[in-house]
């Protein structure tokens, strides 16, 4: 068994009821790691011979809760959600902040393997080795708030009936859905905390669509040993001190983005991407911070850097809605996207998402997508029940927001996500709408613009990652760059948070691996064997896709249309991005990857990595 | 450096300014443990409401009501530092202390037959150093002096209320 890990998962059959602790050979831990990589292996398995078949939102898809070596550890803990993905048909490893990937791993467990789907809703109670599958019908429809009231206080009263001189027991870890998710709403998140989510993928369909509600855990022993107890200390203290170091992330957190990321770097979504550019003061993160925030540093397991911060609103038409931050992307999503620029509104309807358990960013970005096509006259008050999306109302995309959690009316079809959406709009209409869906591979693009050139993202980031439109798994050249995807495949994998990676040498989250696992590794061994060999399977899972939806390089390898039309307004006023420059770099990159020419694994490629099956699985695309 | 304080000692805390980071948790089961623990800690922290994070932990109660409940005697109190101690040798692992506190504060050590009292790591407490290196101070050391400290031994559901009544107000009924 190799150091640092816990050595078993609990796989869950929810048709049957049947849990059993299953283990992985350490040859799949060696080249998969955790979190991410290891999803895509573990669904590759399982899923692999019939991959176009299978229905991310049908009971033969596997939906897992993954923890990698690092949680814990690594400070700031998080936990990966995965499956195949009902946004992209590919995999996403989504994760999200907060103790249960902890909790998880104290329990005794690497991870949650979750197969078929219940007959009526149910949660999962996991202390420590007694799990038990229990009836969620009396929080079936609830909002996350009371979701989290619910279940904490009842866990809480069964742990004390079953261990009664434990002393006082603190409250199990949660992940659960909201209503959006129960409806299989596909930009449904995996949600704690209220405010924290696992937002790209869609994973909250797919717990929604097994009828699973939530999973509590508590975990009461040690996280699992590991080989340097001593370097780990060191390393803990060098992640720390830098993150102390860094006075305006502790303060703002990314919320510091909704002014600075239109001002001044003009990348950020304003009215659907029709503009990048903005110098509203009144969106300013001290705004935010003077008037609504009522806790200046909240953080999750271990965390140094306490980007969360909590807002609420306490006066005026919106007052009590209390959500995180907001951060940038809401700020962006929820805020200049739809053309709003007061904080107050924002928070609303960032409250509105947490509850209903939506993600900001997509959710955003499919009510941005709508408000354009009734600005262009496209979509009428009649196709939208009689709502007007109009730029900056924040009380018509409150509805707009209720109606997708719930799939009512214009909603249901709204809830398919903006490159879904657009397909179905287009006929409708007999308009080609894709001209303004900002998305890649049916993931809405993250709120960083790439035609100023200014912010992180490069030109070919959204259009040859392998998540798609996902901001925080972004690419670039050369492949074992600080911006390539593979750094991101070593975060989601070995499942730690790398907001507190930034400004740390290079190598230090290999020295953490290796004084976790025993196990040496380089970051050019990374890139040559473990991280190339994950980007590759994710990337045949990607082109495989189905069953709805099949990705072909040559066509949707591509930038949204918008990052074609040159900016309108602002010190970046004409620059868009270069067509021939994205192919070049495209073709390099490709090439760099080792993919041919149409943007598929080559068979050299795949069979060097031992990936044989990935490679016939393969020929039918090349 | 931040003076040594005079013996025995005692933590102020001010709770509403707890991150929730929980690196006191890794910090005392790291000194206590060698390992990452965060049941085994001698603080605890709670979130019964998410954004009213507390650490739960002995306040050394002026009359010690724990030590006296205990049938065996294997709690005692520092004469150095006025920690409890546990004599884990003896100890039962009865539960009678944890009725005895007002707070409900001790609690099982999660492997072993003994009950987890804050031992104020013998003067130097860990979980204040990462509190205040973080720039939380939500622990603070200092001298002990004849106070009533009980008013800290609070059960965790009536801190939990407090805090997010500052922060929530009203609609503070809607989450707990």
């Amino acid at each position: 068994m190799i150091l640092g890990y816990a050595g078993k998962f609990l796989e869950v059959n929810l048709s049957t009821g049947k849990i059993k602790e299953i283990t992985l050979d350490d040859d799949v831990l060696k080249d998969y790691v955790g979190g991410r990589g290891l999803a895509a292996k573990i669904l590759w398995d399982r899923l692999g011979s019939s991959w176009q078949k299978i229905d991310p939102l049908g009971p033969e898809n596997v939906l897992l809760f993954l923890t990698g070596p690092l949680t814990g550890y690594f400070p700031g803990g998080r936990t990966c959600v995965s499956g195949k993905s009902p946004q992209c048909n590919g995999v996403v490893g989504s994760t999200v902040a907060g103790e249960f990937g902890v909790e998880l791993r104290c329990a005794g467990y690497d991870g949650i393997i979750v197969t078929e789907e219940a007959k009526k809703p149910v949660y999962l109670l996991i202390k420590d080795s007694n799990v038990e599958i229990r009836s969620a019908e009396h929080i079936w429809g609830k909002d996350a708030k009371q979701t989290v009231k619910i279940l904490t206080k009842e866990c809480r009263e069964l742990l004390k009936k079953r261990f009664p001189i434990y002393g006082e027991w603190k409250e199990p870890a949660l992940l659960y859905i909201g209503q959006a998710g129960e409806n299989k709403v596909r930009t449904a998140v995996v949600a704690a905390k209220w405010t924290h989510a696992a937002g790209y993928g869609g994973y909250g369909a797919v717990m929604g669509s097994k009828k699973l509600k939530a999973i509590a855990v508590k975990g009461t022993g040690p996280l699992p040993p590991v080989d340097n107890i001593e370097k780990i200390k060191r390393l803990i203290q060098i992640v720390n001190d830098n993150a102390y170091d860094n006075e305006l992330w502790r303060r703002w957190g990314t919320g510091g983005g909704g002014y600075e990321f239109g001002a001044r770097t003009s990348s950020e979504p304003i009215r659907n991407w029709q503009e990048e550019w903005h110098d509203e003061k009144s969106y300013g993160v001290d705004q935010f911070e003077n008037k609504l925030w009522i806790k200046q540093s909240w953080s999750d397991f271990g965390c140094p850097t306490c980007c969360m911060k909590i807002a609420m609103v306490k006066n005026g038409k919106f007052k009590g809605a209390i959500t995180d931050n907001p951060d940038y992307e809401m700020q962006a999503y929820l805020g200049t996207n739809l053309g709003i620029f007061v904080p107050e509104e924002n928070v609303y309807l960032s409250t509105l998402a947490d509850d209903l358990g939506l993600c900001g960013i997509q959710t955003g970005n499919v009510m941005g997508f709508v408000a354009e096509l009734f600005q262009r006259k496209i979509l009428t008050k009649e196709d939208l029940d009689g709502i007007e999306p109009k730029w900056g109302d924040a009380e018509a995309f409150a509805n707009l927001i209720k109606k997708i959690a719930f799939r009512e009316g214009i909603g249901d079809l709204l809830a398919e996500g903006t490159y879904r959406a657009a397909l179905k709009i287009g006929k409708m209409k007999n308009v080609d709408v894709q001209q303004y869906a900002v998305q890649s591979k049916g993931i809405s693009i993250g709120a960083h613009g790439i035609r100023s050139g200014k912010d992180f993202p490069e030109s070919v980031s959204y259009a040859v990652g392998v998540q798609g439109g996902d901001h925080t798994s972004l690419t670039g050249l050369p492949l074992d760059a600080r911006g390539s995807e593979l750094g991101e495949i070593l975060n989601d994998s070995a499942v730690f948070c790398n907001f507190n990676s930034f400004g740390l040498p290079r190598n230090l989250k290999f020295e953490f691996y290796t004084a976790v696992t025993g196990l040496k590794l380089t970051r050019k061994e990374w890139s040559k064997n473990q991280g190339l060999k994950i980007l590759q399977l994710q990337r045949a899972e990607l082109l495989l896709g189905g069953p709805d939806q099949v990705w072909d390089p040559k066509i949707h390898d591509v930038n949204p249309p918008r990052f074609y039309e040159p900016l309108p307004s602002g010190p970046y006023k004409g620059k868009k991005a270069d067509k021939s420059e994205v192919e070049d770099y495209k073709r390099r990159y490709y090439r760099a990857a080792g993919w041919d020419r149409n943007g598929i694994p080559k068979t050299e490629t795949l069979r060097k990595l031992r990936l044989q099956d990935v490679d016939r699985a393969l020929k039918k695309l090349r | 450096m931040a003076k040594k304080k005079k013996e025995p000692i005692w933590i102020a805390r001010e709770l509403a300014r707890c991150s929730g980071c929980r690196k006191c948790e890794i910090a005392c089961s790291l000194f206590h443990e060698n390992q990452i623990w965060p049941e085994a800690s001698m603080i605890r922290v709670f979130m019964l409401v998410p954004g009213a994070d507390f650490p739960h932990f002995c306040a050394q109660c002026q009359d010690y009501p724990c030590v006296e409940s205990c049938p065996v005697k294997a709690l005692s109190i520092s004469k150095q530092t006025g920690a409890v101690l546990v004599d884990k040798v003896t100890c039962i692992a009865c539960g009678k202390c944890i009725d005895a506190c007002p707070g409900r504060i001790p609690h099982m050590h999660p492997k072993e037959k003994h009950i987890v009292i804050c031992d104020l790591c013998n003067g130097d407490p860990q979980c204040v150093k990462v509190c205040r290196e973080g720039g939380w101070n939500v622990l603070k050391t200092v001298s002990r002096e004849d106070r009533s400290y009980k008013l800290y031994a609070r059960m965790p559901e009536e801190t939990a209320r407090d805090l997010a009544l500052k922060m929530y107000g009203e609609k503070t009924e809607e989450f707990i």
